[in-house]
């Protein structure tokens, strides 16, 4: 049986796998990470969206075995010592979550986004979130959440803390 | 003194959210049982066809199989069909058609995705590669997918014991008056229309785990259910024969829901049997194709209706014959939603004397239909609104003014329709004045101007909505044939040192009940919301209660809990009287505290919580230890949130695209608990009714394949679909629970819908069209402007 | 999805050995090819994995053209400042394909390896006449697509680069499947050394050229100058969301929209 070593959030991590295991299989079955979320089978919904070596992917369409020695970031990996990351702290202020279980993939996309565009307009959060499904909160709440969570990591006061 | 910043009336950030935010929400595919085994179902590719023979030999011996089973199986076991919760008679009071509906199938298959078998394995992928050893001997049959070709001569039967593929031919309301009134009229405006089948989607697939002990017979499910407690009931009183006692049903943190997870699903029952066959631990997680063909679908309406206007426009009758597809079984609740929640709503915020509705819900080898999001009155509401639209524009009236002359004044309530309802409370023009200002509709003129040089068609469009909601008074809902009560249940629980525990029967998929329900005894009792928690899922824990839909969780369980904390207060002054040696009738409790009216003597909350369970100081003889009610609340009469929501869209008439550009919604929903939390929630139906108007549809060809079965071909609506939704409220309190609520969780798919076609037939005036079906696809739009186009040319 | 073997070659030599077995699949990024696994649509013996094949990676622009090695993703193309100045419209139509993950992970090679009907790249090779580098040869695009996931290539021959002519002006204008996000229609216009180029996906089983819009565009560089001029219905597929009319109606609007944008 295949074995893949590779470091998650930082801490090396390592497992038998079989070569179709994808690496959300890998994530949530083997080393217990269950905060990524596996919400449609056609590769769409986002709610799976980890971190690649520093990129976003859908972690059910990459094969564990290609995750060799790669650097995996997943939701568990952002908040430290009880803090939330600026960027959780905006979906919690923002009301940006509903159900909570596309949430650990919106944010690990919208942790992409602002690496690219630290300070993107609403239209640009939009089209970024092509590949990430809400059925909750029809993106409203989402949308305010990463502006200011983009806000918070250039080290702009949102609004709503403002207040 | 101040309102509290954690009461009734405060944004207050959700408790939930910090485990949700850090990926430590414990959804039901989250969970792994010890020596956990795996379920993959085998389903039919077929819409209609006979079994002929299942031969399962080959899979049996396949890698980490550890059983496979079939309906015979089940059968054999005496196991049940999935019952339905509720009767609904035909004109002649008989009885609807009811036909079984095995978990597993038994001879024949009704739709694709009709359960077969199951493989139970190891591993999933194994589970999955052993079902495609099984080989299944069909005879495929001719099958009918609408309910138009349902209902034709010789159409194809999906039973044989259900003539003309029709459940039931129901009606409700007064023909004669309605007949009358039509011929009274000065105008009657007509209109056919489809309301189109949705597939919920909710974003967490279902899952279902089975687990028995074979040390003491109890079994345990683990579902994705948003009422375990009618899991419970109906999987073990009706299906499995376990008796309630011995079976647990828990619904842990359950990623949305909408409806279809209301339903008692063929899996649950599945996995739970299973387990007690195999004596492990059986787990089942839908891949978003399963989602497709098995979650309960919605709507999926063909309607004709007419309205008879006077010479002013005011309306005298309404007539309104309905076709509803059930699918090929009866889901739950699917018989209710076409009736009592949707022909009961043909009033809406109008006083139309007279209404009359007839429905015929029509079996086909589709998925079964049940209630999604707003349930019936989305359909009522769509019906209506696109309605009075046509006639004001056939009676050159002023949409609004037809509207404003056809309210239901604001001094007129409690008010009784013609189709049974009862209002209790609204202010139609307040909330339409508040509206137009909002979406500044004056203004829309110059607007229009200015995307007519960027060559695009905009539009404007209003819905007045009403919904009746908070579910329901169960001797009411028992004579229209619920097998059930629908009250809710709480059990408000202090511990020693004063803080609560507040169990409760109504369950949170996403609607955030853990920070609403704290807010509610954070101001009743005068605590700390940190002090607060909030129990929901657990059959072993909470008391019997129906679960979350039908906007029912605040009105109903949020009385409950209102109810179960008076019952504590009551209590909490007996034993502050005695604490404090005064009497009883003289104890005020404010602010959390027990208060000797007129004096500075008084004992906290704390003090008396712990006085209940420390009983040395306390009367003993008159009054029992503990502080902890229960409390069951049958809510009086429905509640009837109602607003008005105005769309704006601009039409590029080149590739027929529709962008929402405005979308404005004031709703009143009485006494707001959590504003940021009902933004929320209207913003997200609001997102499901632009959805279904411009994006859902969901399609099966003539043979019944399911067309539209992923996400590749059923259009969700994505962050770039939709606009920025503005939302506010406009109060007026329901009159009859203690809270004064009334209810936002379906108000944005009632509301959206009519508003936003509206928009589109206004936006497409210019060239004449009066009528578009949802989903206003691009193509379809642009059919429509093609059409309109040779026909203004011809 | 079935079990298979996995490869994952670090040299073109092996990787090209590896592909020949006529069971085996080479994978790029993977957008397709797991995404068709996951359904069981496909049963591979062998997965030959280019990802740590070296020397696939990279933009390079020299010579009046841009080459982009195969295995180079989505958004590195449309992220890169040389592709934007020399070929802003590749840039656009690599920004344009799937969503961020699929751009992070999928890659040109794959894409016109695939030549899915659908897909975005294809129009950009055609319309710009690209040639298409692998380990035993180049071919022109005109010579390399040949119609529903088929393509030029032999078993175990891999695109190693594609180079595109830089143009005097281009532009790619889609019209997205309201569900799927692929191209319903997607045209691609170019006007430079190869001369001017019109370029159709998702209208039928493959990209296509439209030759009567290109020698009406060689004569007037204009949207007007389409004017009249159709692909017919029958040539296009239709399915629920767009008729074979509506998509041979989308391809005069995209084409005029595209030229537009070209300026």
């Amino acid at each position: 049986m295949p074995h893949v070593s590779l470091t998650v959030n930082g801490k090396p991590a390592s497992a038998d796998v079989e070569n179709r295991t994808l690496l959300v299989q890998l994530l949530r079955e083997k080393l217990g990470l269950t905060g990524t979320h596996v919400g449609c089978d056609t590769s769409q919904c986002g709610a799976c969206v980890v971190h690649v070596n520093g990129r976003s992917v859908k972690s059910c369409t990459i094969l564990a075995v290609q995750c060799e020695g790669a650097d995996v970031t997943t939701i568990e990996g952002l908040a430290t010592d009880g803090k939330l990351h600026p960027m959780q702290e905006a979906f919690r202020e923002n009301h940006g979550l509903q159900c909570g279980f596309c949430t650990p993939g919106m944010v690990m996309s919208a942790l992409d986004l602002v690496k690219h565009n630290p300070d993107p307009s609403e239209r640009e959060v939009r089209e970024w979130l092509e590949g990430n499904l809400c059925r909750c909160t029809g993106y409203h709440n989402i949308v305010k959440s990463i502006l200011a969570g983009a806000a918070a990591m250039r080290g702009q006061p949102t609004k709503a803390a403002a207040e | 003194m101040a309102p509290r910043d954690d009461g009734i009336g405060a944004a207050v950030r959700r408790k939930e959210d910090f485990r949700f935010l850090t990926g430590r929400g414990m959804y039901v595919d989250d969970i792994v049982r010890p020596g956990q085994l795996h379920a993959y179902i085998l389903r039919s590719p077929h819409a209609h066809a006979e079994i002929r023979a299942i031969d399962t030999s080959k899979a049996m011996r396949a890698n980490g199989v550890v059983a496979v089973f079939t309906g015979a199986d089940m059968a054999k076991d005496n196991v049940g069909g999935l019952p339905c919760g509720w009767l609904v008679k035909n004109k002649d009071g008989s009885p609807m058609k009811e036909p079984p509906h095995p978990p597993l199938a038994v001879g024949r298959v009704r739709h694709v995705g009709d359960a077969v078998a199951v493989v139970i394995a190891d591993s999933r992928e194994a589970a999955k590669d052993a079902a495609e050893l099984i080989e299944v001997d069909y005879l495929p049959l001719p099958a009918v997918a609408s309910v138009a070709d349902a209902i034709k001569p010789g159409a194809p039967q999906v039973w044989d014991i259900v003539p003309d593929n029709t459940c039931y031919d129901w009606e409700l309301g007064d023909k004669a008056a309605v007949d009358a009134a039509f011929k009274r009229a000065h105008h009657v405006a007509r209109i056919e229309l489809v309301n189109n089948r949705l597939v919920p989607n909710a974003m967490e697939p279902r899952a279902a785990i089975g687990d028995f002990d074979p040390a003491t017979g109890d079994y345990t499910l683990y579902t994705t259910s948003q009422n375990p407690h009618v899991i419970r009931l109906l999987m073990g009183a009706f299906v499995l024969h376990i008796p309630e006692s011995k079976l647990r049903v828990y619904a842990p943190d359950v990623g949305g829901g909408f409806g279809s997870k209301i339903f008692h699903y063929a899996e649950e029952a599945i996995v739970t049997w299973a387990a007690g066959k195999v004596k492990r631990p059986v787990k089942w997680t839908a891949e978003r194709s399963e989602s497709f063909m098995t979650d309960a679908h919605g709507r999926d309406h063909v309607t004709r209706a007419e309205l008879a206007l006077d010479r002013d426009g005011k309306f005298l009758g309404l007539r309104v014959s309905t076709l509803a597809n059930m699918g090929a079984y009866l889901s739950t609740f699917a018989p209710c939603v076409p009736t009592y929640l949707y022909a009961t709503l043909l009033a809406g915020v109008y006083t139309t004397p007279a209404i009359y509705a007839e429905v015929r819900a029509v079996f086909t080898n589709t998925v079964p239909v049940d209630a999604y999001r707003g349930a019936g009155r989305p359909e009522a509401t769509y019906l209506l609104e696109r309605l009075v639209d046509v006639a004001a524009r056939e009676m050159n009236l002023d949409p609004i003014e037809i509207r404003r002359r056809n309210f239901i004044a604001a001094n007129a309530f409690p008010y009784q329709t013609p189709v049974a309802l009862q209002y209790d409370s609204g202010n139609y023009q307040a909330t339409l004045d508040q509206a137009l200002k909002a979406a500044d509709w004056a203004g829309f003129a110059k607007r229009r101007e200015e995307a007519r040089k960027r060559g695009k068609l905009r539009g404007i469009g209003i819905s007045t909505y009403i919904e009746a909601c908070g579910i329901a008074p169960s001797n009411v809902v028992g004579a229209l044939g619920a097998r059930a009560g629908l009250y809710e249940a709480a059990e408000v629980r202090v511990h020693p040192t004063g803080t609560v525990t507040v169990f409760t029967g109504c369950h949170s998929h996403g609607q955030g009940h853990e920070t609403t329900y704290a807010q509610l005894v954070a101001e009743g009792l005068g605590i700390p919301i940190e002090n607060i928690e909030i129990v929901h899922g657990d059959t072993a824990k909470i008391p019997f209660g129906m679960g979350t839909y039908g906007s029912r969780s605040l009105a109903v369980g949020g009385s409950a809990i209102v109810r179960a904390m008076d019952k504590v207060i009551r209590k909490g002054k007996k034993i502050a009287a005695h604490l404090l040696e005064a009497a009883e009738a003289d104890i005020e409790f404010k602010d959390g505290k027990f208060t000797v009216a007129g004096t500075d003597r008084s004992k906290t909350f704390a003090e008396v919580a712990l006085a209940a369970y420390v009983p040395h100081n306390y009367p003993l003889e008159e009054l029992e230890p503990g502080l902890d009610e229960t409390a069951f609340y049958d809510p009086k009469n429905f509640t009837f949130p109602a607003g008005c929501h105005i769309c704006e869209v601009e039409i590029d008439p080149d590739t027929g695209v529709t962008q929402v550009v405005n979308f404005t919604a004031v709703d009143d929903v009485g006494r707001v608990i959590n504003p940021m939390i009902v933004e929320g929630q209207v913003q997200g139906g609001v997102a499901q009714g632009i959805g279904q108007a411009l994006l859902e549809g969901c399609v099966y060809d003539e043979n019944g394949q399911l067309l539209t079965g992923s996400m590749m071909d059923y259009t969700l609506p994505r962050a770039d679909n939709l606009p920025s939704i503005a939302v506010a409220t406009q109060t007026t309190l329901c009159t009859h629970n203690p809270l004064g609520v009334k209810g936002c969780g379906e108000v944005g798919a009632i509301g959206a819908p009519p508003a936003v076609i509206n928009a589109v037939i206004d936006a497409l005036s210019p060239y004449g069209i009066t009528h578009i079906d949802m989903p206003a696809t691009p193509q379809r739009v642009w059919r429509a402007i093609q059409d309109a186009r040779m026909k203004q040319a011809a | 999805m079935y079990d298979f073997a996995y490869h994952r070659p670090t040299n073109l030599a092996d990787a090209a050995r590896l592909a020949k077995d006529a069971e085996a699949k080479l994978m790029a990024g993977g957008m397709t090819l797991i995404p068709t696994l996951k359904q069981r649509l496909a049963k591979p013996s062998a997965v030959v994995d280019l990802g740590a094949v070296a020397d696939l990676v990279g933009i390079r622009v020299e010579g009046g053209r841009v080459t982009i090695g195969a295995m180079t993703p989505h958004a590195d193309v449309a992220g890169s400042v040389e592709v934007r100045r020399a070929i802003p419209a590749l840039a656009d139509l690599a920004d344009g394909i799937g969503d961020p993950q699929v751009r992070n992970r999928g890659t040109i090679g794959g894409s016109l390896a695939n030549n899915d009907p659908a897909a975005d790249y294809p129009a950009a090779a055609l319309g710009l006449g690209a040639t298409i580098q692998t380990n035993e040869r180049s071919i022109a695009a005109d010579d390399y697509f040949r119609g529903l996931f088929e393509t030029a290539l032999k078993e175990g021959e891999i695109i190693t680069a594609v180079h595109f002519p830089i143009p005097e002006k281009a532009a790619y204008a889609k019209f997205p499947n309201p569900a799927s996000r692929y191209a319903i229609i997607g045209v691609f216009v170019a006007k430079g050394p190869q001369g001017v180029r019109v370029a159709v996906t998702g209208a039928g089983n493959g990209v296509f050229r439209v030759r009567a819009m290109e020698d009406a565009l060689a004569r007037n560089w204009s949207a007007d100058a389409i004017n009249g001029i159709t692909v017919p219905a029958a040539e296009c597929n239709g399915d629920i969301h767009a008729s074979s009319e509506y998509r041979a109606h989308l391809i005069g609007v995209m084409a005029k929209r595209a030229i537009q944008a070209a300026g």
